[in-house]
């Protein structure tokens, strides 16, 4: 049996675990507490301080795991243990809070560092009112003309499948280029 | 396609960028608790701007630049107010009291000059709305963002060098035991004169620029002054707290997986089919 993983990380509240939630054949394995900051517990009343964990077996031979980072700073530690061994990663950003994007753009930063596999950027929250488009999100973040930010509704399935389905369209792209 | 969000944690600097690659058209609305601005863009150039503390009208506008003055102003203001701008500045050029580029100049150095106040603003609500374009009436120029840019650059720059060198405003000043310079010949400016009335262990610097009704950055910009010529010293007050300094962070090496083409492809047609 062969086990392949995919972080999907981004800022606190950005939608990670509904992400992993909505595609996950199991139910996520989350390692949700309640909040106790004030200003935190504002945003929502639990937040994830290990991983969250689903999973998709694909054959009897091979399971790809997806792993959530716990968005807080202050559970970092985690990010690094999580990323090893990864194909490639998802940044997930909240759309609705400009104030997170900073964030976001230092998380992937950090991520690149940890290992230099394929990642896209899902711009979460799309069908509310106060979403940013993701072109402007691209420019904010300074994203490469490369890398893919798609639209995204984490508690949509085909729009998560979406993101899932070009991440894996980026791998082999990479591979491709790798071998040319 | 809605852009909003604060001050605080997205700069006018960064939104200037975005409006400025993105060649975007529409108005911005910033809000603070003190004033409110509005600009306006037309494919990422500044077409408008205005706060709402001043008077934006063509009339005041020359007024405050110079070109006309109190009694002109008055006149116009009492004869000319069922008129819009655009018609004013018609009437102005055909009475020939002023040629197209002299109100375009005065335009251009008025706009320019309120976002250049705006860039001090580091908090408030903004709102970029697509849909809303330069106020009716009111004369429109182009005004690339670039140059806007580079000094917004600037003074983001010195904001935080001053930042560096004052952290807090709830630090007070002393004057100097040793003062590094002959106090006799030193020349201050209005500004720095006042700032000097008020040096005292008992006044915060936030407490004389509330009194002098002076900004952050300019309170900051003449305390600095006054710190490098040796005539003053900061005190800093008990119980504000030093910042930490998280230091390196170290990068670990990166670790690469090479998956096969065909796993990828296996995982491909499993997530299609879910």
């Amino acid at each position: 049996m062969q086990n392949v993983k995919m972080v999907v990380t981004g800022p606190f509240s950005s939608g990670k675990t509904e992400f992993i939630h909505t595609v996950s054949e199991i139910d996520v394995v989350s390692t949700e507490k309640k909040i106790t900051a004030v200003d935190e517990k504002n945003i929502k009343d639990t937040t994830t301080v290990a991983m969250d964990f689903g999973r998709i077996t694909v054959d009897e031979n091979l399971v790809l795991y997806l792993f959530g980072t716990p968005g807080q700073k202050r559970f970092d530690f985690m990010w690094e243990i999580l990323s090893e061994g990864m194909l490639g990663f998802i940044v997930m950003i909240d759309s609705t809070r400009p104030e997170t994007f900073r964030e976001a753009r230092s998380i992937l930063e950090t991520f690149r560092a940890y290992a230099p596999t394929p990642y896209i950027v899902a711009a979460n929250k799309q069908d509310c009112v106060d979403a940013w488009d993701p072109k402007d999100m691209r420019h904010v973040l300074r994203l490469d003309p490369t890398v893919k930010i798609l639209p995204c509704v984490a508690t949509e399935k085909a729009r998560v499948k979406n993101v899932l389905l070009e991440l894996l369209y980026s791998i082999l792209e990479e591979m491709e280029t790798g071998k040319r | 396609m809605a852009l909003k969000g604060n001050l605080r944690d997205f700069t006018l600097l960064q939104l200037f960028n975005l409006v400025n690659l993105a060649a975007k058209t529409g108005s911005l609305i910033l809000k603070t608790p003190d004033d409110e601005a509005q600009m306006a863009f037309r494919v990422g150039k500044l077409a408008y701007a205005c706060t709402e503390k001043d008077d934006a009208s063509l009339a005041g506008i020359l007024l405050r630049g110079n070109k006309i003055n109190a009694a002109q102003y008055r006149i116009i203001r009492e004869r000319g107010t069922q008129i819009s701008d655009q018609e004013l500045g018609l009437l102005l050029i055909n009475a020939g009291y002023f040629t197209q580029d002299d109100i375009l100049s005065v335009l251009h150095d008025y706009y320019t000059g309120v976002v250049h106040k705006m860039f001090n603003w580091t908090e408030g609500a903004f709102n970029f709305d697509e849909n809303m374009a330069t106020p009716d009436g009111r004369i429109p120029v182009r005004i690339d963002l670039e140059n806007l840019i580079i000094d917004a650059t600037r003074l983001t720059y010195e904001r935080e060098m001053l930042e560096d060198e004052i952290p807090s405003l709830d630090m007070a000043v002393k004057f100097s035991d040793r003062p590094g310079a002959n106090l006799e010949k030193i020349r201050l400016n209005p500004e720095e004169w006042k700032v000097i009335n008020y040096v005292n262990p008992k006044n915060t610097l936030r407490q004389i620029s509330r009194t002098l009704h002076l900004t952050e950055m300019e309170i900051r910009r003449i305390i600095y002054a006054l710190l490098q010529a040796g005539i003053v010293e900061l005190i800093r007050p008990a119980g504000i707290p030093v910042a930490v300094s998280l230091g390196n962070q170290t990068t670990p090496a990166p670790r690469v997986v090479k998956p096969q083409e065909s796993l990828v492809n296996r995982l491909i047609n499993r997530i299609r089919s879910l």
